[in-house]
């Protein structure tokens, strides 16, 4: 494999593992606001606070990666993303600032404050839409370089079909894959209140999904008809995606299997989101990046790769370690443990 | 004024990284003063220092919380406020900045156990043994994001021809000449910083003459280890003042205005400047100036006429060195002051006026930090890459900078706000004088 090739691929895991935990973040926060809202709070707060306490910092980490990242191994995106994403990305920055801090302080500080919470929930359900934006220029037609300066086509974005259903499919997704993974938490913590009540979200956020999905597939071929192409060529992958959602959504329908509910939703987004990745490939920013003209020194990119290495041999045991403590740990997810902070 | 997105970026950046860096040295000095307190309460199985532990913990969280989100706003706005900087950076320096990430990935973690676990582990040491990974973290990211601002002030490591660069080596331009003083000096002063912001806590509640064991103990300690630091402190920047006047001399000279090069520099404090270049009303210490370039009170000090003049720094960091090295004194002093009158005051209560002055040694360090970090900072205009890169190429030539600034203004305006809010009402509402009863450390008489 090449070295474009391993950045690319580490780049894309960290982005999906993000997707993953940071929906489950971000559909948490929403839910938790919206139980406030209905008078549910009682039913769910406990176990939604049980899963997000210890983690809430790590789910941060795997974004900050992701853009370091590719940064290092693709200094060009700095450059034209950096240029054209000023006004997104900072919304995008406010947003994951506000929400960062107000979970801190609705959490550590006071409890049950209505503002915190709404806070709190309200931008995390925003923030998938803002950071979609990058998905979206990283098609074409929105950056054109003009003079030696790169210009952003606000209007075209805005007004782009395309976008929008990108955006949608982002945040129906966001509450899906949440909804699915407190199903399964509420299951193992034996809190049949609060599994009644996420079992009906994930039930009834999955067909708005796959809807979604097709919407995106369709607004993708008028949009960037070569990418479209190019995801018709690797289609046994959305295939594959497509029958994980059903097996997914079978299990849930069922009342078992809640653990293999969720790692089918997992696969059913990994195989969409690679294959998306995939057929994207050699282009980081249609026309202007691709993966092997803008590449990184040989030199650094080698060290990069070393020094990913070293860290993953840290983190890993590490992440084992506060999962074994937390998510795994039978007597602290159905809240035997001595539930003592600070 | 007109719409110039090159000033604009640089006010946004000043913003962020102003807001960031009280929360991210809070973030690395913190860790290292609960762990002392942890590890003082384990050892001599005192309760008191482990509850000391506790309660900093308590609201270190929430200023992890903003130091985590505004260090992700300083990560991205670094590529939206400055593209073609980072363009060139990121293929010189991604090395530091990636593993900087790791480092705070593993602080994460481990912070995140480390408060879950108070009452888990049957041996104390086991949970105390969490923090070390903790600490290790934010230091070892403090070291990592201090070795890229030392890279932009001597780069080296790479060759740089019509905006192409070659012979790349990661390891030279990470461990670049300013990397070790720097780097030594940020993480000292962090950990400084952090004990006298805890020693002041701890003095404002003697002042309100809450439960007096308990806040003597504190202060015994931070104030022990605010000396260690702030001494260790003053000896780096010792260092530093050597590493300017061989590396970076226009920026020695700027903060002492010293525009002919000549030996027995006098170091000059305060004071103004005449149209002309003349020092007026200025204190001036004979010889200082060599002894802080060259330890040779003899030795030639290279002013700033040498250096074209649109390359100079601003006049105005001479205030901001002042103020810095002016604070950096005085705290050291204080502290001392401290363990005579604790000395003279063992069984007694300590006069109020060394307790108010130790309640303003918090802040102080805080503004000391700020002005080190201006002076570093401005000090090295008119260069984002200096020798490279001048700070206007670097900029974004985006518009709405100017609408970004006043957001984030807000946005930084409102945390900064319910911070002081949230952290006054954590201390205020769990009362020290229950808590002490709840762990049976003491009948709850205040002496």
């Amino acid at each position: 494999m090449s070295y474009e090739l391993i950045g690319i691929t580490v780049l894309w895991i960290f982005l999906y593992g993000y997707l993953i935990v940071a929906s489950i973040d971000f559909g948490a926060g929403f839910f938790s606001y919206y139980s406030h809202a209905t008078g549910k709070r009682h039913l769910i707060q406990n176990m939604i606070d049980r899963y997000l306490n210890p983690v809430w910092e790590v789910t941060n980490v795997f974004l900050v990666f992701f853009f370091v990242g590719i940064i290092g191994f693709f200094p060009d995106t700095a450059y034209y993303y950096g240029t054209a994403l000023l006004v997104p990305g900072s919304i995008a920055i406010i947003l994951l600032a506000i929400r960062g801090s107000y979970y801190a302080f609705g959490t550590y500080g006071e409890k049950q404050n209505r503002i915190y919470t709404f806070l709190y929930g309200a931008s995390g359900l925003l923030i998938p839409a803002s950071l979609s934006t990058v998905l979206t220029i990283s098609e074409g037609g929105f950056v054109i370089e003009k003079e030696g300066k790169v210009v952003f086509l606000f209007r075209e974005l805005f007004t782009s079909p395309y976008s929008w259903a990108v955006v949608l499919l982002a945040l129906v997704s966001v509450l899906y894959i949440s909804a699915m993974f407190l199903t399964y938490y509420a299951a193992k913590a034996q809190d049949h209140g609060a599994l009644n009540v996420v079992r009906s979200y994930a039930l009834g956020w999955s067909p708005p999904t796959i809807l979604c999905s097709l919407l995106v597939f369709f607004a993708i071929r008028n949009h960037n008809p070569q990418h479209y192409q190019a995801m018709l060529d690797l289609s046994w992958m959305f295939v594959v995606s497509f029958l994980c959602f059903l097996a997914a959504f079978y299990l849930v329908w069922k009342r078992t299997g809640y653990g293999w509910a969720f790692i089918f939703v997992m696969l059913q987004f990994a195989f969409a989101f690679f294959g998306y990745g995939a057929s994207h490939l050699p282009y980081i920013l249609y026309p202007y990046i691709t993966l092997y003209q803008n590449f990184t020194s040989e030199a650094m990119a080698l060290s990069l790769i070393i020094a990913f290495i070293a860290g993953l041999c840290l983190l890993i045991p590490s992440l084992a370690l506060i999962m074994r403590l937390f998510l795994f740990n039978t007597s602290y997810v159905q809240g035997h443990a001595p539930k003592k902070k600070g | 004024m007109s719409y110039d997105p090159v000033l604009y970026s640089r006010m946004l950046t000043e913003l962020t990284l102003g807001f960031h860096i009280i929360f991210a040295t809070i973030g690395v000095g913190v860790p290292v003063m609960v762990a002392l307190a942890e590890w003082t309460g384990i050892k001599r199985n005192d309760p008191y220092y482990l509850l000391l532990a506790r309660r900093w913990t308590r609201g270190f969280v929430i200023t992890v919380a903003v130091g985590v989100v505004t260090g992700t706003a300083i990560g991205l706005q670094l590529s939206l406020l400055w593209p073609s900087f980072m363009r060139i950076a990121g293929q010189a320096i991604a090395l530091p900045l990636f593993l900087e990430t790791f480092a705070f990935f593993f602080e994460a973690i481990f912070l995140g156990i480390y408060l879950y676990t108070w009452d888990r582990f049957k041996k104390k040491w086991t949970h105390f043994l969490l923090l070390i990974p903790v600490v290790l973290g934010s230091s070892a990211s403090a070291f990592f994001i201090t070795t890229v601002n030392a890279f932009m002030n001597t780069p080296q490591g790479f060759k740089l021809q019509d905006g192409v660069i070659t012979d790349l080596q990661p390891i030279a331009a990470m461990f670049n000449p300013a990397t070790p003083t720097k780097v030594a000096h940020v993480l000292v002063s962090a950990y400084m910083t952090c004990a006298f912001i805890l020693a002041a806590i701890a003095a404002a509640s003697l002042l309100k003459n809450r439960v007096q064991l308990y806040h003597r103990k504190a202060l015994k300690l931070t104030m022990t280890a605010a000396l260690v630091f702030s001494v260790t402190t003053i000896l780096v920047g010792d260092l530093s003042g050597k590493f300017l006047a061989k590396y970076q001399p226009e920026k020695l000279a700027a903060a002492e205005w010293h525009f002919e090069t000549a030996g027995k520099a006098p170091l000059v404090i305060g004071g103004i400047l005449t149209a002309d270049n003349e020092i007026k009303y200025g204190l001036k210490i004979p010889f200082a100036l060599s002894i802080l370039a060259h330890a040779n009170p003899n030795a030639e000090v290279q002013g700033l006429n040498e250096t074209p003049i649109d390359e100079r720094p601003p006049l105005l960091v001479h205030y901001i060195f002042d103020l810095m090295v002016t604070i950096g004194i005085l705290l050291p002093l204080l502290s001392l002051l401290y363990f005579w009158m604790a000395r003279k005051y063992q069984n007694r209560h300590y006069p109020r006026w060394i307790v108010r002055l130790i309640v303003w040694s918090g802040p102080l360090a805080v503004l000391g930090i700020e002005s080190g970090w201006v002076y570093a900072e401005v000090g090295r205009q008119p260069w984002i890459l200096r020798g490279y890169m001048k700070t206007a190429e670097g900029a974004t030539t985006s518009t709405h900078v100017d609408l970004m600034l006043v957001l984030f203004c807000l946005l930084y305006l409102v945390i900064g706000l319910t911070v002081i809010k949230v952290l006054g009402k954590i201390f205020r509402g769990n009362d020290l004088q229950e808590e002490l009863l709840a762990k049976g450390i003491e009948g709850g008489k205040a002496k």
